[in-house]
């Protein structure tokens, strides 16, 4: 859609050049209204939006010379103009008659700009739809009069809520399909209200409207002389939606450290919230170091003071270690730091959220790695009820308790958007998973320092005159890990090493009696055994552990836990045949008849080690021979002497 | 741009839109440059392009922009535009990268010979693939904006490019607030729009209120055109074949995107300067790519050559 500005033009000649510097200063000084259409499928956004740049005379001439072609081919309104073909983008969306994702279309009115991000209705797209809704200050939710509030309207709303939007018009549509009957509006709206009374202050405007026939959109209906209220376009037009909250607390997260010379060392960034002025005490969080603003500086000069929304660099009078990812705030009123929270969260991902897993997480210019400790519960987004879940699928909402590797500077979602939201990345695809607030923090965790002991794990370690570290035999069941692990321990018994073995079936009866073999429970097992491990490095013992391990992300969160070097990863490569043939505790028997589920190789999935420190191919040779070849291995890698 | 005065009582006062729009290509830029491990801007020497260099001019000052310029020349831009483009890079040092896809060239490919869409394949779309992989470019900025054309509409601020240089249009990472998510795996790559919410006018009132060098093929003058299939070509070198009988007339043209000559109309107008083309952008009644014949190749042609790896 082009730029289309000529309802906000004045006619030809001399009145438009006369005016001409006025329009400028008005068009420059105005600002823009950024607005989010979403509803059910069918609910004629595409239409509506169609239908308020048509009505506004705000398309294009080649423009409706090509809608006017496309309706006649890929129309859904029997040759007559459709609008929504003005706005689906995309050529697999027009092929399939839906939107799929969030679309932004920019138009000017005499009284303000707009920038409207359409959002698609279908629940599979809803990633997209939250998309839409993180950058607009206004909803505009659309209901078809002859279906009332559904659970798309009710899941729109609530993810435009949980998103920060507070101002909310309930656009009643095809009100010409329902007789225009005052009575049928009234009772969705009263509807609609009851459902957001629960999501909590919000301001919410009812319009009926026929996107279609264009009543109530641009101007008011003559067919509907009982709505008292505006119509759709005079109420964005006009609707104030800049919070009275004030400037808050000076905040400016430090993008990108600015150093063209030896004499310049400046911080770049946006100011989310406050003022500052030179001379300003600030802190720089995580770190709590403190100095004074010295100069704000931008491309036109030195500025007295800025504000929110600013991207500035600052110089500091003192030279204090900042890099990107800090936080300078006021120093009077720092934000808050925590690396144990609770959050709501949507996820996006095909593959569920499941506690235990490790993703980063970004808010604002810092990234660190994070785990959901503990999935509370979902939400049921239909009815605002609470369910216990074990994990989170695609398109899910919940509330979680969350656990970083660091201390993050944060504020309450409700509070700054800019400090208390965020979003997962997946640590191998990079796709982003997941999006979420933070509500508060668990505990005070600047108060928590870790107890740093005088004896640590090299103390531990040298005592015992070795190298600890986490020898990890991984494989299928029956693939010979508990016999190598075995004879392994024996053997480095006898050269006077301090070892342990875990082994997955011994660890069950105790340290994890309370699981079982669903995906998640496999993970939350793997964690467990890895954090003991670690436990048990720190220790100084050289720890090894038989246990099938089949996800690959889950060894390599416990690669993480340990330092450099410290995880070997031994893959006891046997075909599943050989294992079956083996089958020494006839649980193959059993899985094949069906009596034991979730049972790895046969229906449930093995992912071999893409580059395991050593493989141990079983079938070539004897375990002597396995455990030779992993002493060889410690030889070589320093864990024991040569 | 004169910034509010955050003082006294005047403490609520709004940035103006303009000034929301610069402040949000800074954060994106700025972002870039601290997660990217080789950025580059690709410059195409329009108007956009012009806005957003004086954007990182804005972004990193007191450092000059820390990434090269790269422009992807196709032989067949307007005369103009190479002399203004080699004119602004020395005056701002920048480092500047000219690339032309030498097999092209070799093979002699043109859009009057070849036609828009080989033309535009070969020399602009293969050729950025070209020298995005030879630098080993993991994020480029592109000064694309939303309200240009619908599949732009749909596309993201950090638009995620595979190892082919793809966009799965359907498969877009959501973005959040002011949350940009740049990783990428070797061999992977982003495209960056920072101009991503800005309009036309709004690229025009900018221009206008910072005096940002353009190319004055921007501004109405007599040029030699020829009018074909209801578009005005401007006749800028004897490349361009004349049919029997057509002859170049003068005409007082502008242009209000530029591109490669032959594929790019002019408009017949008399603005020739900033106030005149926005008095007659604020009652035009057509959108800025019609001029722009490769749009108009077959339905979809922008998102079908965005998917191919064109910008």
């Amino acid at each position: 859609m082009g730029e289309a500005t000529a309802a906000a033009v004045p006619q030809e000649g001399a009145e438009a050049s006369a005016s001409l510097a006025d329009q400028l200063r008005r068009q420059g000084a105005q600002t823009a209204l950024r607005f989010l259409t979403c509803g059910s499928v069918d609910d004629g956004k595409s239409t509506l939006i169609g239908r308020l740049l048509y009505d506004a005379k705000l398309v294009f001439e080649d423009q409706l010379a090509a809608l006017a072609a496309d309706s006649k081919t890929q129309g859904t309104q029997g040759g007559d103009l459709d609008f929504a073909l003005l706005v689906d983008g995309l050529a697999a969306e027009r092929e399939q008659g839906i939107t799929i994702d969030v679309a932004y279309r920019y138009f000017t009115t005499d009284r303000r700009k707009f920038v409207v991000a359409d959002a698609p209705g279908h629940e599979q797209y809803t990633r997209n739809m939250a998309t839409g809704a993180s950058n607009s200050e206004l909803a505009v939710i659309l209901v078809d009069a002859r279906k009332g509030v559904l659970t798309q309207t009710r899941r729109h709303s609530y993810i435009a809520a949980l998103f920060g939007i507070r101002h909310f018009v309930l656009a009643v549509n095809k009100m010409d399909l329902v007789g225009y009957d005052q009575a049928v509006f009234a009772d969705i709206e009263r509807s609609y209200r009851s459902f957001a009374a629960q999501l909590g202050g919000l301001d919410i405007v009812a319009i009926p409207i026929s996107a279609l026939r264009g009543d109530n959109v641009a101007r008011a209906s003559e067919a509907m002389p009982w709505h008292q209220g505006p119509a759709l376009l005079p109420h964005l037009e006009a609707v104030a939606v800049e919070g009275g909250e004030g400037l808050g607390a000076f905040r400016m997260p430090v993008q990108w450290v600015n150093r063209p010379n030896a004499d310049f060392r400046g911080f770049s960034g946006t100011v989310v919230s406050g003022l500052v002025r030179p001379g300003d005490a600030l802190v720089a969080l995580p770190s709590g170091r403190a100095s004074r603003v010295e100069r704000i500086h931008t491309f036109d000069g030195e500025l007295p003071a800025a504000g929110p929304g600013q991207a500035v660099t600052l110089t500091l009078a003192d030279a204090i270690d900042v890099s990107r990812g800090d936080v300078l705030c006021a120093a009077e009123r720092p934000a808050q730091l925590s690396d144990q929270l609770a959050v709501h969260l949507l996820w996006m991902s095909e593959d569920a959220l499941i506690p235990g897993r490790q993703y980063r997480l970004k808010c604002a210019a810092r990234t660190v790695n994070c785990v959901v400790t503990e999935l509370k519960h979902a939400v049921n987004v239909n009815t605002l009820e609470a369910h216990a879940a074990k994990k989170l699928e695609l398109n899910g909402v919940g509330v979680a308790n969350i656990s970083l590797n660091e201390r993050l500077v944060f504020e309450p979602f409700g509070q700054s958007p800019a400090l208390g939201g965020f979003i997962l990345i997946d640590r191998r695809s990079n796709a982003t998973v997941g999006v979420g607030v933070f509500d508060f923090s668990l505990r005070r965790a600047d108060n928590v320092v870790w107890q740093a002991l005088t004896v640590d794990k090299a103390h531990r370690a040298s005592l015992k005159h070795q190298r600890p570290c986490v020898i990890w035999l991984t494989g299928l069941s029956g693939s010979g890990k508990s016999t190598i692990a075995n004879l392994l321990e024996s053997r480095l018994h006898d050269l006077h090493r301090h070892t342990y073995t875990l082994d997955g079936d011994n660890v069950r009866h105790g340290l994890t009696r309370d699981l079982g073999f669903t995906e998640t429970d496999r993970v939350e097992n793997v964690r467990r055994i890895g954090e003991t491990a670690k436990l048990m490095v720190d220790a100084g013992l050289i720890v090894i552990v038989a246990f099938i391990s089949p996800y690959r992300s889950e060894r390599r969160m416990v690669r993480r836990l340990l330092e450099e070097g410290e995880f070997i990863e031994a893959f006891v490569h046997t075909p599943l045949a050989v294992c079956e043939a083996r089958d020494p505790k006839g649980l193959y028997r059993k899985a094949r008849a069906g009596e034991i589920t979730n049972f790895t190789g046969i229906d449930a999935e093995y992912q071999s080690p893409e580059n395991p420190e050593l493989t141990l191919d079983t079938v070539a040779l004897t375990a002597e021979q396995s455990v030779e070849k992993i002493l060889d291995h410690l030889r070589s890698a320093g864990v024991l002497q040569p | 741009m004169p910034y509010p005065n955050w003082r006294g009582a005047k403490f609520l006062q709004q940035l103006t839109h303009l000034q929301r729009l610069e402040a949000e290509s800074i954060h994106i830029m700025r972002e870039v440059m601290a997660e990217a491990e080789r950025p580059v801007m690709l410059y195409s020497i329009g108007k956009d392009s012009s806005v957003m260099l004086h954007l990182a001019l804005k972004a990193f000052h007191p450092s000059p922009p820390p990434f090269p310029l790269l422009h992807v020349d196709t032989g067949w831009k307007f005369r103009e535009m190479i002399a203004f483009r080699d004119r602004r890079a020395k005056e701002l040092g920048v480092d500047l990268i000219v690339h032309k896809n030498q097999e092209g060239l070799a093979k002699g490919i043109g859009p009057v010979s070849h036609g828009s869409d080989v033309h535009t394949d070969v020399m602009k779309t293969q050729a950025l693939k070209q020298a995005l992989d030879a630098h080993g470019f993991d994020a480029a900025f592109g000064g694309a904006r939303r309200d240009e054309e619908k599949s732009r509409a749909k596309e993201r601020v950090f638009s995620f490019r595979n190892a082919h240089h793809r966009w799965d249009p359907k498969n877009q990472r959501p973005e959040f607030w002011s949350l940009y998510n740049g990783r990428v795996r070797p061999g992977e790559s982003m495209r960056v729009f920072p101009l991503s919410n800005w309009t036309e006018l709004d690229i025009w009132l900018y221009i206008r209120e910072e005096n940002i060098p353009i190319v004055p093929l921007y501004f109405a003058a007599e040029r030699p055109v020829v009018e074909r299939d209801g578009q005005l070509i401007m006749v800028d070198d004897e490349r361009l074949p004349l049919h029997p009988g057509e002859a170049p007339s003068r005409r007082r043209v502008r242009f209000r995107t530029l591109g490669c000559y032959p594929l790019t109309g002019a408009l017949e107008s008399d603005a020739d300067d900033l106030e005149g083309i926005i008095r007659e952008m604020l009652v035009a009644r057509t959108s800025e790519r019609e001029g722009r014949m490769i749009d108009h190749d077959v339905a979809a042609s922008m998102e079908k050559k965005k998917q191919e790896g064109y910008f």
